[in-house]
């Protein structure tokens, strides 16, 4: 359920347009950070009332959307490491072999700690800098082995 | 030459309002409130300014589609989606010097009749996003937004727009269904969104580094921005520089530099002693460059009756270690992760070019799969809805016509023809 500051910030969000449904991204979104950085349906039917839609637009919404997380709980830190041209050019899927051999998991997994979600993703718009990765919400870039290495140690 | 969109980028805590305003900023706003609108979408048109976001249409013929009747809401829309891989200067302007992006788009506003504008901008721009917000939030305090500003009548509002992880919303269209709270899948046109856009009102889309050219030719004059780079696309040119360069990044410089200018003077020449085999120069979508084309002028045009674009300024260098069938799946495998899934050339089509280079990829082709992909490319090129399944040809079909031999020898030998692995 909807924490009651998760509920004030999406009527503020609902204020920044002429109509209800045009708040359902950020509604989400809030949702999501509120959840822990998932969406369950309990949340999902409660964006439905406040913005009068039905739970199954508000679904299609969120469904299309890549980094809304629909009943997929991740791990306490989200990596997400870039896989596209500039990034790769640099060496992109050797640190994601890397990085699946340092947390002892597959591309797309959580460890069993629940702690990281290993995940590839597409340009994020750092690729004069690359290789990057995102964790959570911050970017890191110009990444090497041991800049990683040393990273993870520090979200131990 | 002296720079105006990237010119706040060194200096300490631009992304301050009144660091902002020390070094010279919204001047150009406030001399505009002073002028008439129509002047200064005459001001915009003399500039010879085409829109940065890929398709180069001229932005003060874009304003002067929007209708004059002061009674019927209007809308600007920036689109700060910044999605085409290799592509990073919107992201250059928002982090360091949002207000510059916020003037720019005021003026905008003013210009065409607009009181109120979002900002589109990625999800992943968290950081962005956040400073988008507090910069805001400091040009109402500043009255630069709000009710009556600068005592001048005009009103103005400004919300920012998160998305959330889709490539498809940097298309106008799909971005305003994305606003709307609806999939963001792209509109049929006509109606274009200077009659029919956001709420059906009438709406501007640009894009953040076209907005970011607004207040330089409000303060310095259209002759002077029209009098940069090429006569036909003039003004300076964010080039973003990734891939095997010496000194990738951020490099403003005249419209129509050539890419042996900006990659061996700029940005310091190769990465290593391999020479250059080919380079994209207008993100993803715009078919590849070989080294006799070096001295290609990186504008519109020029680019253009090379076969290829100037899209969205990201220019991608590549050395000889470079494998053309891997290069040419990660980016088909983009298109086809990004496809929206409205029509089904796109939404079928790219998955099947897909499927098809990761098998010669990974030494599984079968005799007959160049010209499968070449079949495949007709039947998607010109069928889709909206522009992704062509740039996902478009890129396809620059690998394939430079680099034939390539796929076949992946398909012949079981093994790529560079590493020999
Ligand atoms: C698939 C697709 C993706 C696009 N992505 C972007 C983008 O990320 N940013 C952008 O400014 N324009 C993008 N465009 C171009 C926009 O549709 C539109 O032309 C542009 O925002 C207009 O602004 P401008 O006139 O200032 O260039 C994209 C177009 C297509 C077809
Ligand atoms: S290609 Fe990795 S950030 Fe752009």
């Amino acid at each position: 359920m909807l924490s009651e500051k998760a509920k004030k910030e999406i009527e503020a969000a609902m204020q920044k347009y002429p109509n209800k449904r045009s708040a359902v991204m950020d509604a989400l979104r809030i949702a999501q950070q509120d959840g822990g950085g998932h969406l369950e349906k309990p949340d999902m039917e409660e964006i439905g009332r406040m913005l009068d839609m039905r739970l199954v637009e508000v679904n299609a919404a969120a469904a299309f959307y890549t980094m809304y997380k629909i009943n997929k709980p991740i791990g306490k830190y989200h990596i997400q490491v870039c896989r596209n041209i500039s990034c790769s050019l640099l060496g992109a899927e050797h640190l994601i072999k890397h990085m699946e051999k340092a947390l002892n998991v597959k591309t797309g997994e959580t460890t069993s700690d629940k702690k990281f979600t290993l995940s590839t993703v597409e340009c994020l718009g750092s690729c004069g800098t690359a290789p990057m990765m995102q964790i959570n919400d911050d970017f890191h870039e110009n990444l090497t082995e041991q800049k990683i290495d040393e990273l993870l140690r520090k979200l131990e | 030459m002296e720079k105006i969109l990237l010119k706040n980028l060194d200096k300490p805590d631009a992304h301050k309002i009144e660091n902002y305003i020390q070094y010279g900023g919204y001047k150009a706003f406030e001399s505009a409130l002073k002028l008439k609108p129509d002047n200064i979408i005459q001001m915009v048109k003399d500039s010879g300014l085409r829109g940065r976001g890929g398709a180069g249409f001229s932005t003060g013929l874009k304003w002067s589609f929007i209708p004059k009747d002061p009674t019927i809401a209007k809308y600007l829309c920036c689109n700060a989606d910044e999605g085409e891989p290799g592509t990073f200067k919107d992201r250059g302007i928002i982090d360091n010097d949002p207000h510059l992006l916020i003037e720019g788009m005021a003026i905008a506003c003013y210009a065409i009749g607009a009181s109120n504008a979002y900002i589109y901008i990625r999800g992943e721009f968290a950081f962005g996003a956040n400073r988008l917000d507090a910069a805001i939030k400091e040009a109402y305090a500043k009255g630069y937004l709000g009710k009556n500003i600068q005592g001048s009548g005009f009103n103005l509002n400004m919300y920012v727009h998160r998305g959330f992880g889709a490539y498809i919303c940097g298309e106008e269209t799909a971005l305003l269904e994305s606003i709307e709270g609806y999939r963001a899948q792209p509109r049929k046109k006509p109606p274009f969104p200077a009659l029919a856009g956001l709420y059906g009102k009438p709406t501007v889309i640009n894009n953040v580094e076209t907005l970011s050219c607004i207040p330089a030719i409000i303060e310095k004059g259209p002759e002077w921005f029209s009098k940069i780079g090429p006569e036909k696309s003039p003004g300076p040119k964010i080039y973003c520089v990734s891939g095997h360069v010496k000194r990738p990044g951020l490099y403003e410089l005249p419209m129509g530099t050539t890419a042996r200018d900006l990659i061996y003077n700029h940005c310091g020449g190769m990465l290593t002693d391999k020479p250059l085999k080919a380079v994209i120069p207008g993100g993803v979508s715009a078919p590849m460059l070989t080294p006799k084309d070096l001295d290609t002028p990186l504008d519109f045009d020029s680019l253009a009756a090379k076969g290829s674009m100037l899209g969205s300024g990201a220019v991608v260098v590549m050395d000889e270690s470079t494998c053309m069938v891997k290069t040419a799946y990660i980016v088909n495998r983009f298109f086809s992760h990004e496809s929206c899934g409205k029509c089904t050339p796109c939404r079928d089509g790219t998955p099947w070019l897909t499927n098809v280079l990761r098998r010669i990829e990974h030494g599984e082709g079968k005799p007959g799969d160049v010209e499968l992909l070449e079949s495949l490319c007709t039947n998607i090129f010109g069928r889709t809805f909206c522009p992704l399944g062509d740039g996902a040809v478009m890129a396809l079909r620059g690998a394939l016509k430079n680099f034939r031999e390539e796929f076949q020898y992946h398909i012949d030998h079981k093994r790529c023809m560079v590493s020999g692995r």
